[in-house]
């Protein structure tokens, strides 16, 4: 009796062993990677803030596929291969989604077969222009120009300019440990805006912060970025 | 052979009792009622109404603890809900609610209830009268969520065709699913009885309360719509045109003032005022304020737990409590007894600590409603001090501590150990302690027994109260240039907080409005939905991180960010005179703290404004359109 119980057992396992081939599916495996640009030049933004939908057509339950874009713009995500509708939501991001020839609209076909890279160009409302930081003891010091990209119907205003600092490489609106802003209508002239504030104590002690510059745009909720810059400080 | 006979006779078993089958299969059963057993009897189909009147849906409530602490009123004191301060923003499917289920259950009983043809004439309408109105509560519930939804009215059946698609039904827009709640509210408010001392039933005083709640919903959408032109769909599923706002601010004001004149009253039984606001929302006994309640009985399976997961952890009754510290942001909003707003004085203008003989006079000459509000250091509850202290400071700024309820240590060197810490806390990243230094008075009960698990608490819920529908009436009033008149509701409420010196017409502004709720509804499940309706979630939720100076500055003003909440910890200051033990050595100090747990800032989303459809039910019902800025 012992003997079977212990077959049954032997059995059972290589029946789970098995099974692990039988009901699974295999991982995906083509990365679709790019950034996000304007004329080339990669859009800046907050961390966690600006998404992309991919949906696949075909299926009878339709559900898209989030793509988060980092801070420096770029993206990446795993998939498997297949025809791809990007579209980034009008409420995402810092600009206006630029129509294509292929769809008429602003969606994007992707056939993703392999891995692909895919630079998407959108346009922004502003762009910031030859950002320089400064360090003078514990202050940091940012100095820069914004650029109006458009200026017709669309066109938007400044809400405020502000100043992160942050101990780690997430900097942005929610995380920084000290900030300092501009209204819009208090900046005298766009291509010369000057920021600074002090970074308090970190413990444990480090003897450098990161820095940005952001623009905040009138009723667009996500705010667009310089690239991050790690300064020294005392 | 014994197997042959076993399944010859059971063969012949299966037959003999298939004889009849009409008969067989036709048998009444004993376990469930049948409809037309429960429609010829009123009190069962009572027991069918009080279903649904159970399951009228609340977002905070003394059911949901743990929903106050997702904006700035309150820091969540317990381990499994630290994430409330540490996300970074609000899912987008927060809030939603989509129940046709039970809104069909209540279109059957109300199609029922009108073939009934057993019950007398009055017992019926009534109960079609009730049914109509759960049936607006949660289309308002629904269009305060969702903006507009489908609009239901009728049992839907499928035919089994196979193809349900005829039972697809695109949202209606939002301003109709307004117009419905505020035309069925009208239309039964007569049927229902007009009985003040019926709470827990629709009356006439609940159909009305509703009515210029939504009706004051829709106005300030319509009106503060425009703040957020992006947060409206093209057919108008969200958003309502600006032009409707004064129609509809005049429906709410027409329908408070009804209510005013149903008898309801403030409730001013006690001459303590702050212990007056506290009991107004436990004293079940002829109370003259509550309108529509949730009622809860012990020792009857319906009691809730409120009083358990909240109480002081001094004289907790189980081993858990304090389980929602209200913030200072909250509590330094409690304006000053002569209308003006301060931040609560810790410091001297040299930046010295101001040393106070007992912690309840930091709090004085303040809004009355703080006390029944919160507990605040060096109050009792259940006839016990709450032992609310983080510590003994000494004059070198030192902090003598412990990192247990009621820790000892030595303050004074002398070798002997004192308590150095309250029972109740504050400290910090413990669970259950006080770690903003305050714990939650409302609706918490002063019964014996309320604390423990057996027992549980009866208090009940109250939906709507005449103190709500006077700040309602204030706001449509002020909404519509009617200052006067505002002031004189706003007054009202005041006077019973204690606050005598009567705003002038002068006086109320937006502001004043919006902080006249915030003081007198903390609690009571409105903050969301008052926020999301002025559009202002997105301003005072926007994701900057708050100093100490941001805390400090703008109260009382409606756009004024708030999005981490603090605290306050008192000291006992001793100087090194005396036994560190006995009063009248120890004065009392005070420090802003931020709890360590709140490690990011609140960030609502102009997409959060209406709650995602998810996308099951687009994929059942591609009628639907998604909502905006999602």
């Amino acid at each position: 009796m012992k003997i079977k119980v212990c077959y049954i057992l032997w059995f059972a396992l290589s029946l789970g062993l098995a099974s692990c081939e039988l009901d699974n599916y295999e991982a995906p495996d083509s990365s679709l990677k790019g950034r996000i640009v304007y004329n080339g030049e990669p859009i800046n933004v907050g961390y966690d803030q600006v998404y992309f939908e991919l949906w696949e057509p075909g299926w009878q339950e339709k559900s898209p596929i989030n793509v988060v874009v980092d801070q420096d713009g770029s993206f990446s995500a795993l998939l498997f291969n297949a025809n791809y509708k990007l579209i980034i939501p009008a409420s995402q991001g810092p600009f206006i989604s630029n129509p294509n020839d292929a769809t008429q609209s602003d969606t994007i076909l992707v056939n993703l077969n392999g891995n692909q890279t895919l630079d998407i160009e959108v346009t922004p409302y502003y762009m910031i222009r030859n950002p320089q930081f400064s360090v003078s003891g514990r202050t940091v010091s940012a100095n820069f120009g914004l650029e109006k990209i458009i200026t017709d119907a669309n066109a938007k205003d400044v809400e405020r300019v502000s100043l992160y600092v942050n101990k780690t490489y997430f900097v942005d609106l929610g995380n920084n440990i000290a900030a300092t802003n501009i209204n819009g209508g208090d900046i005298a002239d766009m291509n010369n805006i000057s920021l600074s504030v002090e970074a308090p104590a970190i413990t444990p002690a480090q003897n450098y912060v990161f820095a940005r510059v952001g623009v905040k745009i009138s009723g667009v909720e996500d705010m667009i970025f310089s690239p991050i810059e790690k300064v020294q400080i005392q | 052979m014994k197997k042959y006979i076993f399944i010859i006779l059971s063969g012949l078993l299966a037959f003999s009792s298939g004889c009849d089958d009409e008969e067989f299969l036709a048998r009444e059963p004993r376990n469930i009622l049948l409809d037309e057993q429960i429609w010829q009897d009123e009190t069962l189909v009572l027991s069918v109404l009080g279903d649904l009147y159970g399951r009228m849906p609340d977002y905070q409530s003394i059911t949901q603890w743990g929903s106050y602490a997702d904006f700035d009123e309150a820091f969540a004191s317990a381990f499994g809900d630290y994430w409330r301060h540490r996300n970074t923003e609000y899912g987008f499917g927060e809030w939603s609610y989509w129940d046709y289920g039970y809104i069909r259950e209540i279109n059957l009983f109300i199609q029922k209830a009108e073939a009934a043809t057993e019950l007398s004439e009055a017992d019926r309408a009534r109960f079609v009268a009730e049914a109509r109105f759960i049936r607006a509560g949660v289309y308002f519930e629904l269009v305060k969520r969702m903006g507009g939804v489908p609009l239901i009215l009728e049992p839907m059946t499928y035919d089994f065709s196979g193809d349900p698609s005829y039972l697809r039904h695109p949202r209606a827009k939002e301003s109709e699913i307004y117009d419905f709640v505020i035309s069925e509210l009208e239309a039964v408010k007569s049927t229902l009885p007009a009985d003040i001392n019926t709470k827990s039933r629709a009356t006439k005083g609940a159909a009305l309360a509703m009515q210029a709640r939504a009706a004051l919903y829709a106005g300030s959408i319509a009106k503060y719509g425009q703040r957020t032109p992006s947060v409206s769909l093209p057919g108008g599923e969200v958003g309502i045109p600006a032009d409707r706002a004064e129609g509809y601010y005049q429906t709410a004001l027409k329908a408070a003032q009804e209510v005013m004149t149903l008898g309801y009253s403030l409730y001013k039984k006690k001459p303590d005022l702050g212990e007056n606001f506290a009991s107004l929302f436990y004293d079940k006994d002829n109370n003259p304020e509550a309108i529509f309640v949730e009622d809860y009985k012990t020792k009857s399976g319906k009691v809730h737990n409120w009083t358990i997961v909240n109480q002081p952890r001094y004289q907790a009754e189980e081993q858990e409590g304090g389980r929602i510290n209200p913030s200072l942001n909250l509590v330094q909003s409690f304006e000053k007894l002569d209308n003006t707003y301060a931040p609560l004085p810790i410091q001297d203008a040299n930046g010295n600590l101001i040393h106070y003989s007992d912690p309840t006079d930091l709090f004085a000459g303040r809004d009355a409603r703080l006390w029944g509000t919160v507990i605040l250091p060096g109050t009792q509850f259940k006839g016990k001090e709450v032992d609310i202290w983080a510590g003994f400071m000494l004059p070198n700024g030192n902090v003598v501590s412990s990192g247990g309820f009621g820790g000892r240590g030595d303050v004074n060197g002398d070798g002997i150990e004192e308590q150095v810490v309250g029972f109740s806390g504050p400290i910090d990243n413990l669970e259950f302690s006080a770690q903003t230094g305050f714990y939650i008075r409302k609706y918490m009960d002063p019964q014996p027994g309320s604390g423990q698990r057996g027992v549980q608490s009866d208090v009940w819920w109250i939906r709507y109260r005449y103190g709500e529908v006077l700040l309602n009436a204030a706001e449509a009033a002020f909404e519509l240039g009617q200052k006067d008149l505002a002031a004189e509701y706003m007054n009202q409420v005041r006077e019973r907080a204690g606050l005598i010196i009567p705003l002038t017409a002068a006086d109320i502004t937006f502001d004043r409005i919006v902080h006249e709720r915030k003081v007198e509804l903390a609690f009571e499940g409105h903050q969301l939905w008052d926020m999301k309706r002025w559009r202002l979630a997105h301003i005072v939720w926007d994701g900057t991180r708050m100093t100490v100076n941001d805390l400090l500055t703008g109260i009382g003003e409606a756009e004024d960010p708030s999005t981490m909440v603090f605290g306050m910890w008192p000291y006992k200051f001793y100087d090194g005179n005396g036994d560190p033990n006995q009063a009248e050595w120890n004065d009392w100090v005070f420090k802003i703290v931020l709890p360590s747990q709140v490690t990011n800032p609140d960030r609502f989303r102009l997409g959060n404004y209406y709650s995602e459809i998810n996308d099951g039910i687009v994929n059942n019902n591609p009628l639907i359109v998604r909502n905006p800025n999602q």
